[in-house]
Parts: structure tokens; sequence; C-alpha cells
């Protein structure tokens, strides 16, 4: 029911378009085209253009200069240091550190956001009487702050917290402590950030499992598919636009994870934790490395549209074939 | 296939339980906030009766109260800016057919692959140097660019699919442009008004990130900020920021439940756009 409602808000416009006949439709477009080019004149896009050109483009632009500069974000004078900068990321520790694990990040979110999306997907999209119960207190997470959440899962993992509580009940001599071990400290963020938002991506697969026609899936089964077959050759074809989404979804909002891990541990401990955009906001901000933070904030922009656009280009191309 | 069998069953009990461990840090936000604050142990015991003097602190000295107007005044005139300026821009992108529309649509496709880290440092300086910083304007302002490239998005989507006949009709009786747009064309909008204000309202409302630069330290936070503040200033007890986070959470929520349709559909059919 719920689920319906993205379709059912465009079902109107598309019924009384595809009710109109053939011939009225195409008739008058011409002359309609030429009332239509001028008919909103230009003046409504301008205070829009305006803003996005001031705010977005502008310092956008500025990003990149600043990168190839050792400005330190408050004096008048800064020097052209070429690609010094770049060169610091991928040399110095924190740097390609901070690079590594935000890949390693991202890759490790999309693979578990989206397998256990899809999977919480199929479970809602059977006949279990509580789906409308669950789907809510998995979504839920989505809409609160990640603040909220990255607290209460410090609280959580925290060395006398429930967790460890728990585990000592059961009987384990020694449990860890989470936040302060660095391997340790990256799974639990990853575990916060695919806990937080695993729902939402399920929500895309609950909307994309709808397009499946049931016929189809009742006409395999009867020609005797299995259930993975049933999947792997009806349902998965036609969840292709939805995989899309989500992968590209999943790999942008991961590349640019920051509240978690500066509500977590802020970087630490030793940096061991630190991710592309936490670490620009502390050379930027707590050490004056504006040119340096630039390089970072460059960098990730280029994984981000060089990432997300071989995402799009695969996935197009085995929809396609 | 379409039977409530014993497979079925076994599955809705499978994931009942699974929603029920998925649910203990809710109950953990909860429980612990309405600890009496002598409570020894870790917070998983059951506190009853609760106890609201963690609430009161987290207000009072936690300025959660102010904060949490902040943001919600934040939220909400920003959100009220994107919708106006998208929504008059996008009318603009999808019903004339030029090349400079044709140009600026694809600018502002643009700025969806475009991460705002690469603005943020450059935006930082210009807003300090208008004098915004500290204030609630700045966020307003940057929000307001924000948001556009992906309101835009789905507004030129939605009024490309709305038929156009309505609107030739009230220009042929004389209408002019703006009154076409009022009268006709935004109220056709309506269904991807809600699914924007919501998605931008919820992110607005929980971001993080611009407002600790903007405002830290200004006493104009917005309260994940002020609560990020209020933890790591004092050696703030765990119940007085669990209560912290409850406040927080509970316009949010509140909103959710109030709106969960449109909210899901929003993030459904929104994102899928």
């Amino acid at each position: 029911m719920m689920r319906k409602s993205p379709m059912s808000q465009h079902a109107p416009t598309v019924s009384t378009e595809a009710s109109a006949p053939v011939g009225t439709r195409y008739a008058p477009s011409a002359g309609r085209r030429a009332r239509r080019r001028s008919f909103v004149p230009l003046w409504f896009a301008l205070p829009a253009i305006a803003l996005y050109l001031w705010l977005v483009l502008w310092p956008s632009l500025q990003g990149v200069s600043l990168s190839f500069t050792d400005w330190n974000g408050m004096s008048p004078d800064k020097e052209f240091v070429g690609f010094k900068n770049f060169i610091d990321v991928f040399s110095l520790p924190d740097g390609v550190g901070a690079v590594g694990r935000t890949l390693i990040i991202a890759g490790s979110l999309l693979v578990i956001q989206n397998v256990g999306g899809l999977l919480l997907a199929l479970a809602l999209n059977t006949r279990i009487r509580s789906k409308s119960v669950l789907r809510t207190v998995f979504f839920a997470p989505a809409v609160l702050s990640a603040v909220v959440l990255g607290y209460t899962f410090k609280f959580i993992f925290a060395p006398l917290g429930p967790l460890n509580e728990f585990l000592l009940a059961l009987g384990v001599q020694s449990p860890p402590n989470w936040l302060g071990q660095p391997e340790l400290a990256v799974v639990v963020i990853i575990f916060v950030i695919a806990w937080q938002s695993t729902g939402s991506t399920m929500i895309i697969y609950l909307a994309g499992l709808q397009s499946v026609p049931q016929d189809l899936i009742e006409a395999a089964s009867i020609d005797g598919a299995g259930a993975f077959r049933r999947f792997s050759s009806v349902t998965l074809p036609h969840l292709a636009p939805a995989i899309t989404v989500n992968f590209v979804l999943t790999l942008i909002a991961g590349l640019r994870v920051f509240d978690q891990v500066y509500v977590m541990t802020g970087g630490g401990p030793a940096n061991s934790t630190q991710t592309i955009s936490t670490l620009l906001i502390q050379q930027a901000f707590k050490f004056m490395n504006y040119g340096y933070g630039a390089a970072l904030a460059v960098v990730l922009s280029v994984l981000i549209a060089v990432l997300s656009l071989v995402q799009f280009t695969v996935l197009r191309r085995q929809r396609s074939e | 296939m379409n039977r409530y069998t014993g497979k079925t069953l076994l599955l809705e009990i499978t994931m009942v339980v699974l929603a029920i461990v998925f649910a203990i840090p809710f109950y953990l936000i909860v429980n612990v906030a309405f600890q009496s604050p002598n409570t020894t142990g870790s917070g998983v015991t059951f506190s009853w009766p609760p106890n609201f003097d963690n609430v009161q602190i987290a207000w009072v000295q936690g300025g959660l109260g102010a904060a949490i107007l902040n943001s919600v005044v934040v939220t909400v005139i920003s959100t009220f800016c994107v919708i106006a300026v998208s929504s008059l821009a996008s009318y603009y992108l999808a019903r004339t057919l030029s090349r400079v529309s044709r140009a600026w649509n694809i600018a502002f496709l643009l700025g969806l692959m475009l991460p705002l880290q690469l603005a943020t440092l450059p935006l930082y300086a210009m807003i300090r140097d208008l004098g915004l910083l500290g204030t609630v304007w700045s966020l307003v302002l940057v929000y307001s660019a924000m948001y556009l490239p992906f309101s835009i998005f789905l507004y030129v989507l939605f009024i490309r699919a709305l038929p156009i006949d309505f609107e030739e009709a009230a220009q042929l009786d004389g209408c002019g442009p703006l009154r076409v747009f009022w009268h006709i064309a935004l109220p056709l909008t309506r269904p991807v008004t809600i699914t924007i204000a919501i998605l931008v309202g919820i992110a607005i409302y929980n971001d993080f990130f611009t407002p600790l630069l903007y405002l830290a330290g200004s006493g104009q936070e917005t309260a994940p900020v002020a609560i990020n503040a209020f933890v790591s200033q004092y050696s703030t007890p765990w119940p007085v920021v669990f209560a912290g986070l409850l406040l927080l959470s509970i316009p949010i929520l509140a909103a959710f439940f109030a709106l969960q349709k449109q909210v899901i559909g929003g993030f459904a059919g929104g994102l899928k756009g």
C-alpha cells in the first residue's frame, strides 16, 4: 500500500496523457512548441542561477585552485605550489591512510547495504503479516541524525558498555576495547553506518520489487523454476533500476563519510580512523593547511565522480545486454 | 506461493526476532535517558519509574531547548527557500525549450555530481568575509544553494510529465506566466513538492557537518552541534547525553510517524527519480 504511493502519485498525469487520442496529441505540437519556447521567461530561474553560481559553482572552482597553493586560510598571500599538496596526499601516511580507509569503508558499505537491503526487501515482500511494522522499524534509523546514532553506539561499544557486559556474561574473558583499537574501530564505524542506512536501501529495493510482474513469477514456477532461478532470471532483471540507484547512492554516501567518524572516534586513535572528509576538516581548520585540505577535497571529488561514472556505465551496459 | 504456509511463519518469526535485535539501540536511548542519575551498571536494566532529571539537565544546562528551536527554524526557513527558488526555476527549465534553458538544466544536473567538500573551504571563507559566521543565516544561505540541484532535478522530471493543456488554456485567457505558475502549475506539483520538502527537511535537520563549521561555539548552534559541544566540553554523564539525543530525535520522529507514508514514499520515489 505504502510502497505504491510514488507510483500512484504519478498515475493521474500518466493516464491523462495516455488516454488522449494519438492524433490530437501530435498534431498541434509544432505550434505548441513555438509558443512554449517563450512562454516562461528566464527571470523565473534567475534566483536559482544566482545562488548556484555564487555559492556552489564559484566556491567549487576556487576549491580546485586553492589545492595548488599553500594558503593557510587567513593570510591574504598564498603561493602557487603546483602539485605539492597532491603529492602529499599520496605520500604522507595520514593522506594515504585516509584515502585507503575511505575506499575500504565505501566498498564495504556498498556490499553490506545492498546485500542486506535486498535480502530485507525480499523477506518483506512476502505474505508475512508484520511487514509494515517491520518496514518502519528497519527504516526508522534513516530519519535520525548520525550524531544520535554515533553517540548511541559509542556508548554500546564502550569498554564497560552494554556489549562488553553482555560478552562478559557469556564468559568471554577480556572483551575488546572496540573503539580503541584501530582495525576494530573501522569495523565498528562500518557496522554503525550499515545499521543506520540499510533501511533506506531496503526501501528502494522494495519499491523496485513492485515492478516485478507477479504473473511472470508464477509462470516461471509453473515451468518448474526453483526459487533461486526465479530470482535470478525474473526478479533480478526487473530490479536493475533500483540496483543502479542504490549502488550509486551507497557508494557516494560511503565515500563522504564524516559524522559517525567525527562523533565516535574523532579520527583517532592516532589518526587510525581518519577518512578523507574528517582529515580534510582537521587539516584545514585545526592545522591551517587549507591547501592540503583543498587537495583532499579534490581527490574526494574525483573519486566520487570517476567511481560513480564507472558504476553507472557498467550497470547500464549489463542491463542492455 | 501466495498462501501463508509454515515456511512463511518461520520467515515471519525470524524477521520479528531480527527486528527486535535491530531495535535494541532505540531501547537503550530511551532507557538510559530516563535512568536515575545514581544508577550504576551499563543501562540495560529496565529503569522504572522513569526519571526526568536528565531531560531537565540536558534541556537547561545543555541549552538544548534553544538549540532545537534553532534547528527547527533553520530547517523550516531553508526548506521553504529551496522550494520557492527551485520550483520557479524548474518551471522555466521544464517549460521553456530553448538552448539557454537546456544549458542551465545540464549545469544544475552537474551539481548533483559535485561533492560539497570541494566548495566547503572557499565557501567558509566567503561566509566569514560576509560577517555571517555564527548566525543561522549562514546556514539558510548555504542550504538554499546546496539543495538546489537535487530539488530542481526532481521538479523538472515531474513538471515535464504534467499535461500542459491547462497552462495553455489559462495563457490564452490572458494569464501572465507568474499567475499560470501560481494558480495552475504549482498546485499540480504538490506530490513532488511534498517529497522534496521531506527529503530536504530531514537532511537539514540532521545535518552536522555544515552547522559544525558555521555555528560551533557561537551560542546559536543547531541541536546536533549543541549536543556535540555539550558532550565534549564537560565530561557529561551518559544519561544526560542520551536525554539530549532523545530530545533531538523527538521532533523528527514525530514528523516521521505523522507522515510515514509520504516519508517512505519520498525515499523510494524521490531517490528513484
